[in-house]
């Protein structure tokens, strides 16, 4: 970000120019986008990839109610009052979400959670919720994507296609800086890509090793072994892998002779069979790698705060996702309080979907429960998931019309910078002025 | 005339743009709902671009249309589709104490329909 980061007026008075934007669509949260702004229309976003503009350039005025009740436009303060009525109503309410809004909803949500007794969850239980419990068991060697662009000289990207998820990652971070101990850019950096598709990302990298579906567990733990000296059958590796062992010895070659190696892994490891295994693994194969260089894991993250879900409902509870706290105290149990089970086995009873679209991205079953129970949906967007929601309120879009914080892929909180107004309200208007009520009727039942 | 394959949901450039443009625009919708095929097994199969094919898996089925795998992107024996609703509804139900449904690498039975 430059120091010069302020609003501009750009030579045509009708023109706003925003410099040093930030992008909010995924987890590399780019904050060196220069908009121009006309009206309540975003007509260039200049360094933004191909995600972005589209991110940019879709988000003007929506036309919708702000709120909606039962599918009829309603007033705010009516959609308040039905919302605290449900929360509070409910015998096993369900907060989800929260990926795509700043930190400061988020806290609020959390709190919301709290007053009802309920259990928050996110969007990183379907994400890289399986990483958080590997973190939890093993721990993380990490750095920042800093430190990837000045340091990293191997790069190995495993279950993860940064060139259609995650576009600017290799310019930006991981393969193209010249950093402060690679001063030649990608000539100093090797790049290696594992996964079970020739995706677009092979053309990037300088090795790619395709393994066989659902053997990643395996994969990693080949490299484990071989980062310990042991000997292994050479059939028996390439039968379960598809990869021949020679090539799983060439790359713990250069793992061993790397002197920053930085491990990216995406959602081809923890939504595959072994989930928090496959992720568990990558991070003992990492942190066995330090007795031989300096190694780091990093989680590709994928919306543009899920990051920041993480930090705030751990600040706020102890635990980044699946925390239930109905008996007055935080209790984290994924499987257990996570939304897709809770929706699945028909325990949830209410619910408020921050910012997420589970009734396209949720199996059958959870989809029918949730569409058989009173939920509020808050989203910019007209979604499946707010259609059919009891109260929906129609919110100004985080990073375009509202300002606050979000926490990049690898920790390091960003600030927004808005372009426009929105006549919606932002998700954290809502969710204060929710918490105000829910915690009025609560202290009503409280009293004699 | 079915067969059992393994069917990998991910990310793409159009459906991560789709999701700016709106869940109900035409751009998503066409891009989560094509399967890609490898060329090897569109041969085998007689699938030309546009047909249509059932998917099972045991959660759940649904219908969509074909379209080849650009060059050797895809292994024969493997499918890929985008993220989105029919993805969704054939992963599986139970998250194995993760909270995470199985969602990728699900075994799936393709049929052509007639």
């Amino acid at each position: 970000m430059s120091l010069a980061a302020e609003k501009e007026t750009a030579p045509d008075s009708s023109l706003k120019i925003v410099l040093d934007a930030t992008c909010t669509f995924c987890g590399c949260v780019c904050d060196d986008i220069d908009l121009t702004v006309k009206d309540d229309h975003i007509i260039e976003a200049k360094r933004a990839c191909v995600l972005g503009k589209s991110w940019f350039f879709n988000h003007h005025t929506d036309q919708r109610p702000s709120c909606l009740i039962s599918g009829q436009p309603a007033s705010i303060d009516d959609g308040i009052e039905r919302a605290a009525q449900i929360l509070t109503a409910a015998k096993y309410p369900i907060i989800y979400g929260l990926s795509d809004t700043t930190c400061e909803a988020q806290r609020l949500a959390v709190g919301i959670g709290d007053w009802i007794g309920g259990t928050v969850d996110t969007t990183t239980s379907v994400c890289h919720g399986p990483s958080g419990m590997a973190f939890q068991g093993v721990g993380e060697v990490t750095c920042s994507l800093g430190e990837i662009a000045n340091r990293g000289d191997l790069i190995i990207f495993w279950g993860s296609n940064p060139a259609e998820s995650h576009p600017r990652h290799f310019t930006k971070y991981s393969l193209m800086p010249k950093g402060m101990f690679l001063p030649n850019g990608r000539k100093d950096r090797t790049c290696v890509l594992v996964d079970v598709r020739k995706t677009k990302s092979a053309r990037a990298a300088d090795i790619f090793l395709q393994i066989k579906p659902r053997k990643d567990f395996e994969a990693l733990w080949t490299l484990r072994a071989l980062a310990q000296g042991l000997q292994l059958d050479a059939q028996v590796i390439e039968d379960e892998t598809g990869v021949p062992l020679a090539a799983w010895q060439d790359l713990m070659d250069r793992m061993k002779r790397a002197k920053f190696g930085v491990f990216l892994f995406g959602m081809g490891l923890t939504m595959t069979r072994g989930k928090h295994l496959n992720s568990e693994a990558v991070l003992a194969l990492v942190r066995d790698m330090n007795a031989y260089t300096r190694f780091v894991a990093k989680p590709m993250r994928g919306h543009g705060n899920v990051t920041g879900a993480d930090n705030v409902v751990s600040w706020q509870t102890g635990y980044p996702f699946g925390v239930n706290l109905s008996r007055g105290y935080p209790r984290f149990n994924p499987g257990e309080y996570t939304t897709a089970d809770t929706l699945a086995r028909g325990e949830a009873d209410a619910a408020m979907i921050i910012a997420s679209d589970p009734m396209s991205n949720f199996g059958q079953a959870a989809r029918e429960r949730l569409a058989a129970i009173p939920y509020i949906a808050l989203d910019p967007k007209e979604t499946p998931t707010t259609r059919a929601a009891t109260v929906a309120f129609t919110t100004a879009t985080y990073g375009i019309n509202v300002a606050g914080t979000v926490y990049r892929m690898d920790d390091v909180p960003i600030p927004l910078r808005p372009a426009f107004d929105s006549p919606h309200p932002s998700d954290f208007d809502i969710l204060s002025r929710l918490e105000k009520r829910v915690k009025q009727l609560k202290a009503a039942v409280r009293l004699p | 005339m079915s067969e059992i394959f393994i069917l990998i949901p991910g990310r793409t450039s159009k459906q991560g743009c789709g999701i700016s443009e709106g869940k109900f625009s035409e751009g998503y919708l066409s891009e989560i709902n094509l399967l890609q095929v490898s060329p090897k097994d569109m041969q085998r199969l007689g699938l030309n671009d546009g047909d249509r094919v059932r998917l099972s898996s045991e959660t759940g089925a649904v219908e969509v249309a074909v379209v080849a795998a650009k060059g050797d992107e895809l292994p024969s024996g493997v499918l890929f589709i985008a993220y989105g609703d029919l993805s969704s509804r054939l992963m599986g139900q139970d998250t194995h104490g993760s909270g995470m449904p199985t969602s990728k690498g699900l075994d799936v039975e393709m049929e052509k329909i007639a």
